[in-house]
């Protein structure tokens, strides 16, 4: 039983390492700010949801567990705020989205 | 296996930090910033568990609410700033 929460925790921890490499990678390397808030904020949520879970499984029934737990529901809260305050700010200071594919006729 | 998540989210902290150095807007480097941030509260968390010290999950949690409120303030700031300085042509 003990091997099943091992294998499952790295396969999380892994995941979440990923996911967060990518989300890295895409606020780099995307050409509009937009697209690299697209990129850096799905990330955000999703490699922390699987870090946080791979290092809980880790943790087991414990007060670190209560704790992760606790930082889990702060950034899920926080993280999807600030990207919604921070495109929200960039939108009202005028900031435009780069239009490529509108130019074939689209909206 | 911390040891690897620990090397990507370094590697991904190096990313955010050459985004916000190259970042041609402001909002870039905020985002690079915020991105920083939310890294650095899951580096402490798996920091933790690499060295067997559960005490680093509390600066974690502390981490975790001083950087969103941070983000908020620039924000705010950035926003009156811009607010107050536009230039009536440049509007979207």
């Amino acid at each position: 039983m003990e091997y099943v929460f091992d294998i499952a925790s790295w396969l999380l921890l892994i995941a979440g390492g990923v996911f967060v490499f990518i989300g890295g990678v895409g606020a780099l390397r995307m050409p509009d700010f937009y697209m690299r808030m697209h990129a850096a904020s799905l990330t955000d949520t999703l490699g922390t949801i699987l870090v946080l879970l791979g290092i809980a499984l880790q943790a087991g029934l414990s007060l670190a567990a209560i704790k992760l737990a606790a930082i889990m529901v702060f950034l899920l809260l926080t993280s999807p705020t600030a990207a919604y305050a921070l495109a929200n700010a960039a939108r009202l200071s005028g900031l435009a989205p780069e239009r490529r594919i509108a130019d074939e006729g689209g909206t | 296996m911390y040891f690897a998540a620990t090397i990507a989210i370094l590697l991904t902290m190096s990313l955010a930090l050459a985004r916000a150095l190259l970042g041609p807007t402001v909002f870039d480097r905020v985002l690079a910033v915020n991105m920083f941030g939310t890294k650095t509260v899951l580096l402490l968390s798996v920091i933790a568990f690499l060295y067997g010290r559960p005490d680093f999950l509390d600066l974690a949690l502390a981490y975790a609410l001083i950087n969103f409120i941070g983000v908020l303030a620039v924000l705010k700031f950035v926003q009156d700033y811009t607010l107050r300085h536009q230039n009536p042509d440049t509007e979207a």
